[in-house]
C-alpha cells in the first residue's frame, strides 16, 4: 500500500522538480570529480615519470637535482626538507595550541571566550606569503643576531612561522575535544580533593587524547602541504640534512619553483611536479584519514 | 602555586602568539607604509621599484576572485541543498560526504597541479583568468559548501514540515522556507572563501598567473597578475626598495583580507540573530 503511494507520488512529480533535483545532484557530484581528476591526474603524470625513472632510483638516490645537466631524482632531500619545517613548526604550534585550548576551555568565562578565539583564528586567516615575507625579513635577521652561523635562507625561520600559523588550528580542534569531556568526570576528580591542574592533566586531557591527537595530526598534515613561506624563505636547495641552519627545499617548494620557470608539457621535469604532488597527496591523505577517525571516536565517545 | 604557573603559561599560550602577529604585522606596515599612497595603487609595475605599483595585480586579484566566487557559490551551495535536503539518506550521500572531508585537507598545491593539467593545458585555457578560477573555485568549494550545510541543519524541521504540509513541493519548500533562513550562513561562509580565495598564491603560480603584466584584465581569457603573487615577486628579489614595495603590497592585502573576515563576522551576527 505505502509501496503504491510512493510510486504515485513518483509519477505526479512535476517536470521542473525533477530537472532541480537533477541539477542539484549534478552540483554535488562535482566533488566526487574532484578527487577522480586529483587522482587521475597525479597517476598517470607519475606513471609517465616512473616509465623514464625507476621507482628504485627514485626511492633510493640521495640527491634530487632535476634542473642540473646531471639529473638525480631521489625523492628523499625534499622528504627531509619538509619533515624539517614541519617538525619545527610543530615544536611551536602543539605546546601553544594545547595551552591555548586549555585555556579557553577551562580558565575562561564565555565573554572572554568570546574574544579570544577569533583573536587567535585570526592567527590561520593571514595570507601565507606574508608570511612568507615575516620569515624572510624579520625572523632570520633575529635569528643571525643570536646563531650567526645561520644563513639567509634557512628551515628555521619559516618553521617557527609556520607554527604560528598553525597553532590556531590545533587550538580550536583540541578545545572541542577538551569540551567534550563530561563535566561528571571533572567533578568526580575534584570531588575527591584532586587539584585543579591535576585534574585537567590527569583527567581531562587523558579523556580528550583522541581529539587532540587529531588536532596534532591536521596540524602536521597543513604544515607538510604549506607552500609559499617555505618557497620564500628556506632557499630551494634541496639537500639531505636535519640542520635547521641551512638552505633547503620542501616537497611544495619544488613545484613552485619549477613552476616559476617555463617548463613545457611532456619534459620530465613538469612529470616530477607531479610525482612529488602524488607523493605529498598520499602523505597528507593519510594523515588526514586518521585524524578524520581519531576525531570520529572521540565524538562518539561523547 | 603550581595552579598560578599553570593558568598564566595558558594565558600566555593565547596573549603571546596573538601580539607576536601584531608586533610583526606593525613592523610590515611601518616598512610599507612609506610607499604607500595614491601613486602605488594607480600605477603598474616597472623595473624601477621606486617607480612600481600594483594596479594590475589589484584588479586582477578583485576579478579573479569574483569570477571564482561566481563558480563556486552557485555549484558549493546546490551541492549543500542536494545533501541536506535531497540525498540525505541516500549511499551516494555519503560518498559525497567522505569526498568533501577530505578535498578540505588536500594541500592547496596540489589544486594548482589538477588546474594545470585539466584547465589550463586539457581543455586549453592557457594561463588566463578563468583558468586561475576554476582552480580557485574547486579550492573554496569544501568551504562553502561545509557553511551552507551546517546553517540549513539549523533550520527547524517543523518549518519544512509545514511547508510540505500546506502542499508545496519540495522545491518550493526549499526555496521560500530553508533558503532565506540558512541564507546568513551561506553568505558568512562565501565571504571567508572569498577571502581565502584573495590571499591565495601558490595555486595560481602553479596555473600561471604572470608576475609582470602591465594591462589590465579585458576578459575571462586575459592573462593576469594577482596582488599576492605581485608580493610574492617583490619578496624574492634581492634589492631593498623592492622589499618596501612588497611591504606596502602587504598592507594592501592584509586591509583586504581582514575587512572580509570582519563583515564575514558581522553577516553571522546581524542577520542570525533574528530567529522565529
Amino acid at each position: 500500500m505505502e509501496n503504491d503511494a510512493s510510486s504515485l507520488s513518483r509519477v505526479e512529480r512535476p517536470l521542473s522538480e525533477r530537472v532541480i533535483e537533477a541539477l542539484l545532484r549534478l552540483a554535488a557530484m562535482v566533488s566526487v570529480a574532484t578527487t577522480a581528476a586529483i587522482v587521475l591526474t597525479l597517476g598517470l603524470e607519475s606513471a609517465a615519470f616512473f616509465s623514464e625513472v625507476s621507482p628504485g632510483a627514485f626511492l633510493l638516490d640521495t640527491e634530487w637535482t632535476p634542473l642540473f645537466a646531471q639529473q638525480h631524482f631521489g625523492i628523499w632531500p625534499l622528504v627531509c626538507g619538509t619533515v624539517l619545517t614541519s617538525f619545527i613548526a610543530m615544536t611551536v604550534a602543539v605546546p601553544f595550541g594545547l595551552l591555548a585550548a586549555i585555556q579557553m576551555s577551562e580558565f575562561s568565562s564565555p565573554r572572554v571566550r568570546f574574544w579570544l578565539k577569533p583573536s587567535v583564528e585570526v592567527l590561520a586567516g593571514v595570507p601565507t606569503v606574508v608570511y612568507g615575507y615575516v620569515a624572510l625579513i624579520f625572523v632570520t635577521p633575529v635569528l643571525q643576531k643570536m646563531m650567526p652561523s645561520i644563513g639567509a635562507f634557512n628551515a628555521l625561520a619559516p618553521g617557527l612561522v609556520m607554527g604560528l600559523m598553525i597553532m590556531p588550528t590545533i587550538a580550536s580542534l583540541s578545545e572541542d575535544a577538551i569540551r567534550a569531556v563530561p563535566v561528571s568526570l571533572r567533578e568526580a576528580s575534584l570531588g575527591l580533593g584532586v587539584g585543579r591542574v591535576s585534574t585537567i592533566v590527569r583527567v581531562v586531557l587523558p579523556s580528550a587524547f583522541s581529539g587532540i591527537a587529531a588536532s596534532v595530526i591536521l596540524g602536521v598534515s597543513r604544515a607538510v602541504g604549506e607552500t609559499m613561506i617555505v618557497a620564500i624563505a628556506a632557499g630551494q636547495q634541496p639537500r639531505l640534512t636535519l640542520d635547521p641552519t641551512v638552505p633547503i627545499a620542501t616537497m611544495t617548494a619544488f613545484i613552485v619553483q619549477v613552476s616559476m620557470g617555463d617548463t613545457p608539457h611532456g619534459t620530465l621535469e613538469y612529470k616530477s611536479i607531479y610525482v612529488v604532488g602524488a607523493a605529498l597527496f598520499l602523505i597528507t591523505f593519510g594523515m588526514n584519514w586518521v585524524s578524520y577517525r581519531l576525531s570520529r571516536r572521540y565524538r562518539r565517545l561523547a | 602555586m603550581g595552579e598560578i604557573v599553570f593558568r598564566g603559561l595558558c594565558l600566555a599560550a593565547v596573549v603571546l602568539p596573538v601580539v607576536s602577529l601584531l608586533a610583526l604585522l606593525a613592523a610590515v606596515a611601518a616598512e610599507g607604509i612609506g610607499r604607500l599612497d595614491a601613486d602605488f595603487v594607480m600605477r603598474f609595475p616597472s623595473r624601477i621599484a621606486s617607480a612600481a605599483g600594483i594596479l594590475p595585480a589589484l584588479v586582477g586579484s578583485v576579478v579573479l576572485v569574483l569570477l571564482t566566487m561566481l563558480i563556486a557559490v552557485p555549484v558549493s551551495v546546490g551541492s549543500a541543498l542536494y545533501l541536506e535536503e535531497y540525498g540525505k539518506r541516500g549511499r551516494f550521500a555519503g560518498v559525497i560526504e567522505v569526498n568533501i572531508t577530505n578535498l578540505a585537507g588536500v594541500p592547496s598545491v596540489i589544486y594548482g597541479l589538477l588546474g594545470l593539467e585539466i584547465f589550463v593545458r586539457f581543455l586549453s585555457l592557457r594561463q588566463s583568468l578563468i583558468a586561475g578560477a576554476l582552480t580557485l573555485s574547486l579550492l573554496v568549494m569544501p568551504v562553502i559548501i561545509t557553511a551552507s550545510r551546517e546553517s540549513i541543519r539549523m533550520v527547524p524541521q517543523a518549518l519544512r514540515e509545514a511547508a510540505l504540509g500546506m502542499g508545496a513541493t519540495r522545491w518550493s519548500m526549499v526555496r521560500s522556507v530553508v533558503l532565506p533562513m540558512a541564507a546568513p550562513g551561506m553568505i558568512t561562509g562565501s565571504i571567508l572563501a572569498l577571502s581565502r580565495a584573495f590571499g591565495e598564491s601558490a595555486p595560481l603560480i602553479i596555473v600561471g598567473a604572470a608576475t609582470f603584466i602591465t594591462f589590465l584584465p579585458d576578459g575571462v581569457m586575459s592573462s593576469y597578475s594577482t596582488l599576492p603573487i605581485q608580493i610574492f615577486n617583490w619578496v624574492s628579489r634581492p634589492q631593498e626598495a623592492f622589499q618596501a614595495n612588497a611591504a606596502a603590497g602587504i598592507v594592501v592585502l592584509l586591509a583586504a583580507v581582514l575587512c572580509l573576515n570582519a563583515v564575514a563576522v558581522l553577516v553571522r551576527h546581524r542577520l542570525q540573530r533574528p530567529r522565529i
